[in-house]
């Protein structure tokens, strides 16, 4: 693409990656640039009316709006596949984000259609060839929680750590030690990966996800994590994500908490052989010692590849998680 | 309307740029009318303290849910 081309999407905020191009081999030109649609005459949608539409595999501009002045919230999706249970793991790496199929000459590219049709395709895949396994457990928050408030406490705001960096630190940590859930399934071979390079579900305020990828995740100390999941949150919602951000994972994280959910079952992401859900952190009835409080939990699950491992290794890893959540953290 | 929480609400559409301003009710928790995540909030606290230098703790979250709230809070400790 010619540098002019290059300049004139920058000026108009469009992420090159999701345009297609008319030109020979798929080059973009300038009429491709013209004629895409910019970013500021987009509906009013909100961010969570989005994340749910891409759950839903729906295109959010296709909805009713009944907010203000028309703008679709999160009311307006139809979340049928969340609450029949329906496989509905929305998971595009971020390497799949770039259209690798040509597209149509001359037509506007319906990116949610795009972004829903490689999902699918993965998922597909997914299903078909990895014999899934589930498992959940209830990790119980109140010591961690607390501690973390109280590092927070003494932090400029630049510093601090939200619960979600505190979950991806205890899962990276915790795979690092666990091998077959970390790794890649290959022309019939597992190969244990030697890091833990962890993909992480980001919702993009158009509308879809990406899962960009936090290189040597269990290296990292939790402020660091918080400062690359920021990073990488922010570098994939807008659309500028650098190559280290599209490093093959070797395990994804999903988490839906954010949407009220109380535990995601995943598909796993192949070539990988795991894939880790996190619920929304909420206020349960807590039974211990023989007595019940309110405590804050969470739900933690784990997709298993049966040709990798069994329940046996998955539930170990899952209570390492738990235990690293309730012992080392923050 | 107050200037800060003419400045507040800038920083609120900057971050969500769906929002429509004019909807907003300005005394009403903002979680219940607006789709943000904790990395959002965290963004809009990071904005509001670049502009006025008043960082909200934590703590002090729960008083600060609407925008109105907010403004409210920033004015008080800002020099």
């Amino acid at each position: 693409m010619s540098p002019l081309v290059r300049h004139l999407a920058e000026e108009r905020h469009l992420d090159l990656a999701h345009l297609s191009g008319t030109g020979p081999g798929h080059q973009v030109r300038r009429i491709d640039v013209e004629s895409a649609e910019p970013v500021g005459a987009r509906p009013r949608i909100s961010p969570r009316a989005r994340r749910l539409a891409a759950l839903a595999g729906v295109d959010p501009a296709t909805l009713r709006g009944s907010g203000p002045h028309g703008a679709v919230v999160g009311r307006d999706v139809p979340f049928g596949t969340a609450a029949t249970g329906t496989p509905a793991e929305p998971i595009v790496p971020a390497e799949k984000s770039a259209p690798a199929e040509p597209s149509a000459p001359a037509e506007p590219v319906d990116r949610a259609q795009r972004v829903r049709q490689a999902i699918g395709e993965r998922m597909s895949r997914s299903w078909r060839e990895i014999p899934h396994y589930h498992l959940q457990t209830t990790a119980e928050l109140s010591g961690a929680l607390e501690r973390l408030a109280r590092r927070n406490e003494a932090q400029p705001l630049s510093r601090r750590v939200l619960p979600a960096a505190l979950l991806l630190h205890a899962v990276a940590r915790a795979a690092a030690s666990h091998p077959l859930v970390n790794g890649t399934f290959v022309d019939g071979r597992f190969t244990a990966s030697p890091r833990v390079d962890l993909g992480v579900v980001v919702s993009l305020r158009g509308g879809g996800l990406l899962a960009p990828t936090i290189v040597g995740a269990e290296h990292l100390g939790l402020d660091e994590l918080m400062i690359a999941l920021r990073e990488v949150v922010g570098r994939a919602r807008r659309g500028r994500l650098r190559s280290a951000d599209t490093t093959p994972a070797s395990l994804t994280v999903t988490s839906l908490g954010e949407l009220g959910v109380d535990a995601v079952f995943g598909v796993i992401h192949p070539p990988q052989v795991a894939l880790v859900g996190i619920g929304a952190i909420h206020e349960a009835p807590w039974a211990s010692g023989g007595m019940l409080a309110a405590r804050p939990v969470v739900q933690l699950t784990l997709a298993g590849d049966h040709r990798v491992s069994d329940g046996l290794a998955g539930a170990a890893f899952l209570a390492d998680v738990v235990r690293s959540l309730q012992e080392d953290a923050p | 309307m107050t200037a800060t929480t003419d400045l507040v609400l800038r920083l609120l559409v900057e971050l969500a740029p769906e929002i429509d301003p004019a909807g907003v009710d300005l005394d009403r928790e903002l979680r219940d009318q607006v789709d943000l995540d904790s990395m959002d909030f965290l963004n809009l606290m990071e904005a509001v303290a670049a502009q006025t230098g008043v960082e909200v703790p934590e703590r002090d979250y729960p008083k600060v849910a609407s925008i109105a709230a907010l403004a409210a809070y920033t004015d008080a400790r800002r020099g």
